[in-house]
């Protein structure tokens, strides 16, 4: 399969792989799907709980290229978002950022998943009620 | 400077060794003449070329040359040895024997036997791939007319025990075929010997062009025979018509010679490579070898990289032609169904990686192979959430998984 120059790049040089402190308070963790399904992973989001903005993003995928593309992109778009900023990110921009073919369409559904959940994690974690997810896949 | 990518996937198919072109070459000039021309020189040249690849043939699997029926591969072989024996026989039974990790050529043809309401045993294999010598006794039954298992596994190397399979399937008046694609050429094969009764090979896995192979079809003690499953002009002794590809089993029987010829410096040289290739990328923590290790083709290994997932493996070394245990072209994962027979859990056969050497792989290209892999399984470990688990000591089989 042909990837594109995008995908093959954050593949190549990853962004902000790596682990935040999941005991913190202001630390959201989101770990979507499984291993049998050939994909996992593991989003973290760092909030100051003052401006309501995202100031650190990690990730580690077990995942192919696309998927590990997909999540490297998503910490890159997170940080210095808001919350409700970054709840609106959709699969598509990453579809369309990443040129991925529909059948890596699922590895940009999976890192919304991750940002969705990360972001509700933390709104658990501070007294705030889980969101919906406003998409259910598959 | 090393060329890359580096070709590592000669179980799918080899170079065409210089030395087999060079045979050909006249075949697909002036020495065009069809084979069964009986008239005149053109004819009579090809004949003798046949002839003389079939003497090669013979010379490497120790038959008689007139029990070589030459096809257009290893797959028409399967078909025809099977079908073939399957409609001769069907006065004295209807039920066939073969095994779960076979080439789809021997289990797509199973199937289509099934469906002409033949009966079909599908023998499981051990976690090294091989089958059990007592459940085969157990599953002959007076209507068992076949039984068929490959000599090595392409996907692992695996040698089955072919002469006690052999053995078994005699004692109970039953013929004995084997898929020797993978072994043919590269570990000795005596029919003889081994108490083969058919055997399938073809010249592409042994340094041979593509598109020509044999079914070796014993001709004495038993006289074995197949019903044609191509009709025509009545070749290869009425079991397989179709003017016959005179350059390439000029090509095959040349294979055949020099695979005699170079068999025993090929194999030690081979097997030490890939031992040493083996041995380094088993320092990796949580690499496994698939298949078995004590019988296995000399210049095969399957190594499968626990908690990295096969496409991204694959993308990581680039610089390797490689085949994986991973069928994920699409959305929808297929692991391989040999592993999956061998008892690999799914995430484990996805990220396995086989590698078929050559007479042509170089010291120098290992090496490399040996870095490249290393490099790429640890970078994706460092990215990899269930590495990370799995260095703190979470059970993975513990976490609710949030299946999509």
């Amino acid at each position: 399969m042909a990837y594109s120059d995008k995908v093959i790049d954050h593949y190549s040089n990853p962004r902000n792989v790596g682990t935040l402190d999941k005991s913190k308070k202001n630390v959201g963790t989101g770990l979507v799907g499984a291993p049998e399904c050939g994909d996992v992973m593991r989003l973290q989001i760092e909030v100051d709980e003052t401006t309501n903005t995202i100031t650190d993003a990690k990730f580690k995928t077990f995942g192919c290229g696309s998927a590990i593309a997909s999540s490297s992109l998503a910490t890159e778009w997170l940080k210095g978002k808001t919350v409700d900023e970054a709840l609106a990110i959709d699969n598509m921009e990453i579809v369309e950022e990443l040129a991925l073919p529909p059948v890596k369409i699922h590895c940009s559904v999976l890192a919304e998943d991750a940002i969705k959940s990360a972001i509700n994690d933390y709104r658990v974690k501070n007294g705030m009620p889980e969101l919906e997810m406003a998409k259910s896949h598959h | 400077m090393l060329k890359l990518p580096i070709y590592l996937d000669n179980n799918a198919t080899t170079p065409l060794d210089p030395r087999v072109l060079e045979a050909m070459m006249p075949y697909l000039t002036e020495v065009f003449g069809n084979a069964a021309s009986r008239n005149h020189p053109f004819g009579w040249a090809a004949e003798e070329a046949v002839d003389y690849a079939r003497e090669q043939i013979a010379g490497l699997i120790n038959c008689d040359p007139k029990e070589i029926i030459f096809t257009s591969g290893a797959t028409e072989s399967d078909n025809l040895g099977i079908k073939g024996v399957f409609e001769m026989y069907s006065q004295k039974g209807n039920h066939i024997i073969t095994a779960t990790t076979e080439h789809k050529a021997v289990l797509d043809t199973c199937k289509h036997i099934e469906k002409l309401g033949g009966r079909v045993t599908y023998l499981p294999v051990n976690a090294e791939g091989l089958i059990s010598l007592e459940e085969l006794e157990a599953a002959m039954t007076p209507e068992t007319i076949l039984v068929t298992i490959m000599y090595g596994n392409n996907e692992t190397g695996t040698i089955q025990p072919i002469r006690e399979i052999a053995a078994i399937a005699h004692k109970h008046g039953a013929l004995f075929m084997t898929d020797g694609t993978q072994a043919v050429g590269k570990i000795p094969v005596d029919v003889l010997a081994d108490g083969i009764d058919l055997m399938a090979f073809t010249a592409h896995k042994m340094y041979g062009p593509k598109g020509v192979g044999a079914l070796y079809v014993r001709r004495k003690n038993p006289r074995v025979k197949v019903t044609a499953q191509m009709d025509g002009g009545g070749h290869e002794r009425g079991m397989r018509s179709g003017t016959l590809n005179v350059p390439g089993i000029v090509g095959l029987g040349k294979a055949c010679e020099l695979a005699k010829q170079d068999m025993a410096a090929d194999t030690a040289r081979l097997s030490a490579m890939r031992d040493r290739l083996e041995k380094e990328l088993l320092t990796l923590e949580e690499s496994y070898v698939n298949g078995s290790v004590e019988h296995r083709l000399p210049h095969v290994a399957n190594i499968s990289f626990k908690y990295v997932e096969g496409e991204g493996l694959m993308m990581g070394v680039k610089d390797l032609a490689v085949s994986s245990g991973s069928a994920c072209t699409s959305a929808s994962l297929e692991p391989s169904y040999v592993l999956k027979a061998l008892g690999l859990s799914d995430d484990l056969a996805h990220s396995s990686l086989r590698f078929g050497l050559s007479r042509f792989t170089t010291d120098e290209q290992i090496d490399y192979a040996i870095n490249h892999v290393k490099e790429a399984v640890t970078k994706l470990r460092e990215m990899s959430p269930l590495w990370e688990m799995f260095k703190e000591g979470i059970d993975l089989n513990s976490i609710e998984w949030a299946e999509h």
